[in-house]
């Protein structure tokens, strides 16, 4: 199969998680497609790794796993923190700051 | 980075391949210390008993950058590139590692005040307690003294940031420098709905922007097949390749870079975040953030995309100008004093892309120069806002700063002497940051920048004085500010930036040479 493919692919999923991102209203899920964004990014490294025959390309995807599950620790913190003072985790409610 | 193994056979790599690089252990000292310092932190904090955490972790954290500075120091002059490539130490990199180790201990003075709050300090005594619970009122005294080690890490980050020279390290070093900042963003002691937004803000916009960060470096993966700076410069110089790959993969780098920065359009972030995040942490965000994020983009756009530059550099004119307009106006209408700063910073940053789009070495010397000066006025001007308070924690609201003249004419006189240096008269720091970075621009052919950087500058000035004469030449209200006083720390903060704006006015010469020493070689390849 044509490697080219797997760049499309990957890049529709950076497309559907951005518009998760930029549509969604629960954290959580924002979080999520932020996430999505991220494994895209893999696809795409381990595509060209394959396309370049060099190694970089799949050790970088290691990496990029490794600061993802770092994001989850700090991110979820965060996320739970704020679900626990305003009872909701919309982003749509955290509205405070602004002008 | 291992592309050598690969270069043997792309798919079996034999043990005995694989070569372990060589480490300038020295070179990188300044970078190790400060990490070290930051597990040390870590350490301090599960194995000190609670009532000594609050006097030994800022000790520790200020030690730690004294001997990184030290470091620094030993290291001038070094040229050279480390740990298979992937770290640059070189002149402008040093030059902000050195900065940013002194950003860190002013830093430290302010998140270390406890005299400012009647209940103990800036930061929270538990962040995960709800307010109003019983746990609450019992750890008021106390403070959340894992912000020592979260800042220690930002800064090592920051360090490691500005020196990478490989997009992976790049990468990782981001991580390391934001994810501290988001904790840090939501520790604020007074108003806590407001900092936890702030924090959730900037997580998830932050999350986002290393994204297509990431994005951009798989792009540019794909174009040149390495990761490493020097080896997308000398594949983006043949001819005959599809340049597809290569700008995508700038668009997307860059759009991290300038997410960090604060240029508009991906600015929205920066003011929320100042405004509810505790002022200390506004502090060291505005200052040490900007020039690490300025030092990584100077990197990129001046090693890597060096010989492309006649294509970014509009696009970077494009960026200056819509960022110094936009935060110029926008602050205009601001009623909060964090929320004002905030929107100067954006402003600044635009007067910094200025220095960037020059592409010369004149404009790294004079963007990290500005960087330098701009850093030392900013922390001092957040340091005088955290001692202007009313009955809930600082007052922000610009109201309340009405008539401050009466109340403290001292107070008053520094935070406007501040405010002088950032739009830029003439004795003070700013004037000469932005004369720098000005005549940087006209020498690369930007003279149509530098004129609307004045005009900006202009509509700039028009804010700060407002926020003078409101201090000076009106009643104060009956419900006026607080001005705190005996807070010793918060007092050295202000000091420095006073001293500092001032030397870099009046004397700015030893400076200045300092940073045409650093960009003399440029950046190492």
């Amino acid at each position: 199969m044509n490697p080219a493919n797997y760049l499309l692919l990957s890049g529709v999923l950076f497309t559907i998680g951005t518009v998760g991102v930029l549509l969604r209203r629960n954290a959580i899920v924002v979080f999520m497609s932020v996430e999505l964004m991220l494994n895209a990014v893999n696809l795409s490294l381990v595509t060209f790794s394959r396309l370049k025959g060099t190694l970089d390309g799949q050790v970088i995807a290691f990496f990029v796993m490794v600061v993802a599950a770092a994001e989850v620790v700090v991110g979820l913190a965060i996320i739970v923190t704020i679900f626990r003072t305003r009872r909701s985790a919309s982003v749509d409610d955290a509205n405070l700051l602004k002008y | 980075m291992i592309s050598h193994l690969a270069s043997a056979s792309s798919t079996a790599v034999a043990a005995g391949d694989i070569k372990l690089p060589s480490i300038s252990y020295s070179a990188l000292s300044p970078i190790l210390v400060v990490f070290g310092v930051a597990c040390l932190g870590v350490l301090l904090e599960g194995f000190l008993p609670s009532r000594l955490r609050p006097q030994v972790q800022p000790v520790v954290a200020v030690l730690g950058f004294a001997a990184a500075l030290g470091c620094v120091v030993s290291l001038a002059g070094t040229h050279e590139l480390t740990a298979a490539n992937a770290v640059a130490i070189d002149g402008p990199a040093l030059f902000i590692e050195g900065t940013l180790v002194l950003f860190g201990m002013v830093s430290v003075l302010m998140f270390a005040e406890r005299k400012a709050d009647p209940d103990g300090g800036a930061l929270v005594a538990d962040a995960a307690s709800l307010p109003g619970q019983g746990t609450h009122r019992l750890a008021a005294r106390n403070s959340q003294t894992e912000a020592y080690p979260l800042m220690v890490f930002a800064v090592a980050g920051m360090m490691l940031f500005a020196a990478a020279d490989n997009l992976l390290v790049m990468f990782v070093a981001l991580e390391i420098l934001s994810l501290p900042l988001y904790l840090l963003s939501g520790l604020a002691r007074r108003r806590r709905l407001l900092s936890q937004e702030a924090a959730l803000k900037y997580f998830l916009l932050g999350a986002f922007s290393s994204a297509f960060f990431l994005y951009g470096i798989a792009m540019l993966y794909g174009y040149s097949g390495t990761v490493s700076l020097q080896g997308i410069a000398v594949s983006s110089g043949l001819l005959g390749k599809t340049d597809f790959f290569l700008y995508l993969g700038l668009g997307l780098l860059g759009i991290g870079l300038l997410f960090k920065i604060g240029a508009v359009p991906f600015h929205a972030w920066t003011p929320d975040v100042y405004q509810g995040a505790p002022t200390p942490v506004t502090a060291f965000m505005s200052a040490a953030t900007k020039i690490a994020a300025f030092g990584a983009l100077l990197r990129v756009l001046y090693v890597s995309f060096a010989p492309t530059q006649w294509d970014w550099r509009p696009v970077v004119w494009l960026f200056a100008i819509l960022t110094m307009v936009v935060g110029a106006i926008v602050a205009i209408t601001q009623r909060d004093v964090k929320r004002l700063l905030a929107y100067s910073t954006i402003a600044h940053s635009g007067f910094i892309l200025v220095g960037v789009a020059a592409a010369t070495q004149n404009g790294i010397s004079s963007s990290i120069f500005y960087l330098l000066a701009y850093g030392f006025t900013s922390l001092g001007a957040f340091a005088v806002v955290m001692l202007v308070r009313s009955g809930d924690g600082e007052a922000n609201d610009l109201g309340q700063w009405q008539g401050l003249a009466r109340r403290s004419p001292l107070l008053a006189g520094t935070f406007a002497f501040l405010l002088f240096a950032l739009a830029g008269i003439p004795l003070t720091s700013g004037f000469t940051g932005k004369f720098v970075v000005f005549s940087a621009a006209i020498g690369g052919n930007a003279t149509f920048l530098v004129v609307v950087a004045l005009v900006t500058s202009a509509i700039a000035a028009f804010f700060y004085v407002k926020i003078v004469v409101l201090m000076f030449f009106q009643e104060p209200r009956a419900e006026g500010p607080v001005v705190v006083r005996g807070s010793v720390l918060t007092y050295a903060a202000v000091g420095v930036g006073i001293a500092v704006t001032l030397m870099l006015g009046i004397y700015p010469q030893p400076v200045l040479d300092l940073a045409r020493e650093a960009a003399q070689f440029g950046f190492v390849s």
